[in-house]
C-alpha cells in the first residue's frame, strides 16, 4: 500500500503540479496576446482624447482632456469636415449595407429553398454551378465589371453595390446545408394540402424555420458589406463627397494633406470603427459560433 | 394511405416553381458576375486604347515584356507585385497558422484550467471584424516615422530605449516603419496576422472538437504526452481542415488589397514594395486619365487561372470521401452486372 502510494501518489502530485504550471504559463501567454490585440485600439481611443502636440510628444495610457476640442475641430473646421463627415459616411454605409444584407439573406434562402424543395431537371447542375463559382474572387472580375458598368452608365450610383448582393453563392451553400439537416419536406406538403401557395409557404413557413441560419449569415453579410472598401472605391469613380461610404472617408483622411491634427485623425478613425465594434460586443457569441460552423467540414 | 388530395398533389408538377425560386439568383449572377468575368476575358484580348482585337499581345507584354521599354516595365512591375503578394502572404500565413494551431490545441485541451476562455476567444477574433481601411490608416498613424513628431510606436520604443531621442534638437532617430522596405512589409505582415489569427484559430478549434473524443481518452489512458497526442492524433486528423485553411488563405492572399493599398505616406503613389497583384490590376483599370483595360484584363485572367487551380485543390481536399467511395462501389457493381450479363450472352437469367 505504502509502496503504491509512493509510486502513484507522487506521480499524480507532480502531474497536477505540471498541469498547473502549464495552465499558468498559458494564461500569461493568452493575456499577452489579449494585450497585443487590444493595444492598438486602446492607444487609438486614448489618442482621440489628446491634443496633437501631446500625441507627438509622448505616449500615454491615460485619457487626455482634449476630446471636445477634437470633436469641435473634426465637425466644425472646414479643412476637416469637407474631407471626413462621419454622418454622411454612416448614412451611406448603412444604406448600402442594410439593403445588401437583406437581399443576400432573402434571395440566398430563396435559392436554397428552390434547390432543396423542388425536383427539376437542372437542379443538380445549378447547385454544382453555385459551388463552382463560390471561389471566384471579386478582384478577378472587377476589370470587366467596371467596364460593363461604365457602358451601362451605372458607375457613381449605388445599384452596382447593392444588386450583386442577390447572388451570394457561399450563403446559398450554407443555407442549403442547413436546410438539408433541419427542414423536412413533409412540411411543404402539409402546407400544400392546406392550400398555401408556394411562395407563401416559403415566406411564412420556411423563413421562420431558418431563422438561426439567416441570423448568422445576416451578421456576416452585414460586416462584410460595411467593411467593403474595394467595390465602392472602384464603382463611385468620381468620389463625390455626398456619396462616399465610411471606408472611403477614412481613405480620404489618409490622402488629405490638410488633415494634420493628430487628435482629429485618431478621433475620425475611432468614429469609423465604433458602430462595428458595438455590434460585435453585442453579438460576439453568435459571431464566434458562426465562424466555428464554417470550420466544420464533414 | 394517401388521400385523394395527396394523390392529386403528387401528380402536379412543381418543377416550374423550382426554376422560379432560383431565377433571381442566376439572373443577377449572370449580369454582375458571369458577364463581368467573360468581359474581363474579352478585355484581355483587346488593345488598351482602341479596343481592337490583338490576340495574346497583352499576355505577352505582361508575362514576357514583349514590345519595347514600356512593355518591359509593365512586365517587371507585374512580377514584382506578384512577388510582393507571395512574400506578404507567406509572412502572414506562417506566424498565423503557428499561432492559431497552438492556441486551438491549448483551448481545447480539457485538463488545462484556463479561466475566461470565452473572453480570450472574443478578444482574439475582434481585429477581424474591424474595417480594414480603418486599420490601415490607424497603423499608418501609430507607425509614424517623422523625426520631430513620431508615431506612438516609435515613442513607445524610445521609452524602452530602443529608439534614440536627441534632447538638444528634440529629434528622434526613428525606425522607418512606413518607407523602409523590410519594415513596411513587416508591419503589413503583422497587420494581416493580427487580423486573421483569431478567425483561423476558431476554425481549427471546431475542427479539433470534431475529432472523436474517445481517441484522446484512449491516448491519455495509454499515458501519451500532450506532444505525442498532438503529433499522432490531432495533426493527422486535422490535416484536411488545415489544407482547406491553407488554400482559402492563399486565395484570400491573392486578393489582398485594402491594407497594401492604403499603407503609404505619399498621397499619390502606393508603396511599390507593398504593391500586390490586386493593387496592380486596380491601378490599371481605375486610372482616370489613361486606363489600361487590356493589361488589367490580362492580369485578371492570370489571377483567375491561379485561383482556379487553388480552388480545385481545395475542392479535392474537402470532397466527401465516403460519398465518392460509395459512388465507386455502385459503379463497380453495375459493371460487374454488365459483365455477368455479357457472360450469358446478354440473357438475364
Amino acid at each position: 500500500m505504502s509502496k503504491m502510494k509512493a509510486v502513484y501518489g507522487e506521480d499524480k502530485g507532480s502531474y497536477t503540479a505540471k498541469l498547473r504550471t502549464k495552465s499558468m504559463i498559458l494564461t500569461i501567454w493568452f493575456i499577452f496576446l489579449t494585450i497585443v490585440c487590444l493595444l492598438p485600439m486602446y492607444i487609438l481611443i486614448i489618442n482621440a482624447t489628446r491634443s496633437s502636440t501631446e500625441i507627438a510628444n509622448g505616449i500615454s495610457f491615460i485619457p487626455g482632456t482634449n476630446l471636445f476640442k477634437n470633436i469641435k475641430k473634426l465637425f466644425g473646421d472646414v479643412n476637416y469636415n469637407t474631407v471626413f463627415n462621419v454622418w454622411i459616411g454612416y448614412r451611406n454605409s448603412f444604406f448600402i449595407t442594410a439593403f445588401s444584407t437583406i437581399f443576400t439573406v432573402f434571395f440566398s434562402a430563396m435559392t436554397a429553398y428552390g434547390i432543396h424543395v423542388y425536383d427539376f431537371k437542372l437542379k443538380e447542375i445549378s447547385y454544382t454551378v453555385i459551388l463552382l463559382v463560390m471561389m471566384v474572387p471579386m478582384q478577378v472580375t472587377s476589370a470587366g465589371f467596371v467596364a460593363f458598368m461604365l457602358k451601362l452608365k451605372l458607375t457613381d450610383t449605388y445599384w452596382p453595390l447593392i444588386l450583386p448582393a442577390i447572388a451570394a453563392p457561399a450563403v446559398v451553400y450554407f443555407m442549403r446545408s442547413y436546410m438539408k439537416s433541419s427542414f423536412p419536406l413533409d412540411i411543404v406538403e402539409a402546407a400544400r394540402i392546406d392550400g398555401c401557395s408556394e411562395f407563401r409557404t416559403f415566406v411564412s413557413i420556411a423563413i421562420p424555420m431558418m431563422k438561426p441560419a439567416i441570423a448568422v449569415q445576416a451578421i456576416f453579410a452585414f460586416i462584410a458589406s460595411w467593411n467593403n472598401f474595394y467595390t465602392p472605391n472602384m464603382i463611385l469613380i468620381s468620389s463625390k463627397f455626398k456619396q462616399k461610404t465610411l471606408p472611403m472617408m477614412i481613405s480620404a483622411v489618409q490622402a488629405s494633406d490638410k488633415f494634420t491634427d493628430y487628435g482629429a485623425i485618431y478621433l475620425a478613425i475611432a468614429l469609423s470603427i465604433l458602430p462595428i465594434v458595438i455590434i460585435y460586443i453585442i453579438l460576439s457569441k453568435f459571431i464566434i459560433a458562426g465562424v466555428a460552423l464554417g470550420g466544420v467540414k464533414e | 394511405m394517401a388521400s385523394a388530395a395527396q394523390r392529386r398533389i403528387k401528380s402536379i408538377s412543381y418543377a416550374k416553381y423550382g426554376y422560379l425560386f432560383i431565377l433571381p439568383f442566376f439572373i443577377v449572377y449572370f449580369f454582375f458576375q458571369l458577364w463581368p468575368l467573360i468581359n474581363t476575358f474579352i478585355l484581355s484580348f483587346q488593345d488598351n486604347k482602341t479596343g481592337d482585337f490583338i490576340g495574346f499581345d497583352n499576355f505577352k507584354t505582361i508575362l514576357a515584356g514583349a514590345g519595347g521599354r514600356a512593355a518591359r516595365n509593365v512586365s517587371k512591375s507585374f512580377y514584382k507585385s506578384f512577388g510582393n503578394t507571395v512574400l506578404l502572404w507567406c509572412g502572414n500565413f506562417i506566424p498565423q497558422i503557428a499561432l492559431s494551431l497552438s492556441l486551438a490545441v491549448w483551448f481545447t485541451e480539457a485538463n488545462l484550467k484556463i479561466p475566461g476562455k470565452g473572453f480570450f476567444k472574443i478578444v482574439m477574433y475582434l481585429p477581424n471584424i474591424i474595417t480594414a481601411a480603418s486599420v490601415a490608416v490607424l497603423f499608418l498613424q501609430l507607425c509614424g516615422e517623422a523625426v520631430n513628431t513620431p508615431g506612438s510606436l516609435n515613442l513607445l520604443l524610445s521609452k524602452l530605449g530602443i529608439v534614440k531621442h536627441d534632447t538638444v534638437s528634440d529629434k528622434y532617430d526613428t525606425i522607418k516603419f512606413i518607407t523602409g522596405t523590410a519594415q513596411a512589409r513587416g508591419v503589413v505582415m503583422f497587420i494581416q496576422t493580427w487580423l486573421w489569427f483569431g478567425n483561423t484559430m476558431i476554425m481549427l478549434m471546431s475542427g479539433i472538437q470534431g475529432i472523436n473524443p474517445s481517441l484522446f481518452e484512449a491516448a491519455s489512458i495509454d499515458g501519451a504526452t500532450s506532444g505525442q497526442v498532438f503529433r499522432k492524433i490531432t495533426l493527422p486528423l486535422l490535416s484536411p481542415i488545415m489544407a482547406y485553411t491553407l488554400v482559402t488563405s492563399m486565395i484570400g492572399g491573392l486578393q489582398m488589397f485594402d491594407i497594401p493599398y492604403l499603407y503609404h505616406k505619399d498621397p499619390n503613389n502606393v508603396n511599390k514594395d507593398l504593391k500586390t497583384v490586386a493593387v496592380y490590376i486596380y491601378e490599371y483599370f481605375h486610372d482616370q486619365t489613361d486606363p489600361k483595360m487590356g493589361y488589367a484584363g490580362a492580369a485578371s485572367v492570370i489571377l483567375f487561372i491561379i485561383t482556379l487551380i487553388l480552388g480545385c485543390i481545395a475542392f479535392y481536399l474537402t470532397r466527401d470521401k465516403d460519398e465518392i467511395a460509395k459512388k465507386k462501389q455502385r459503379k463497380k457493381a453495375a459493371q460487374q452486372l454488365k459483365q455477368q450479363n455479357k457472360q450469358f450472352g446478354g440473357l438475364s437469367l
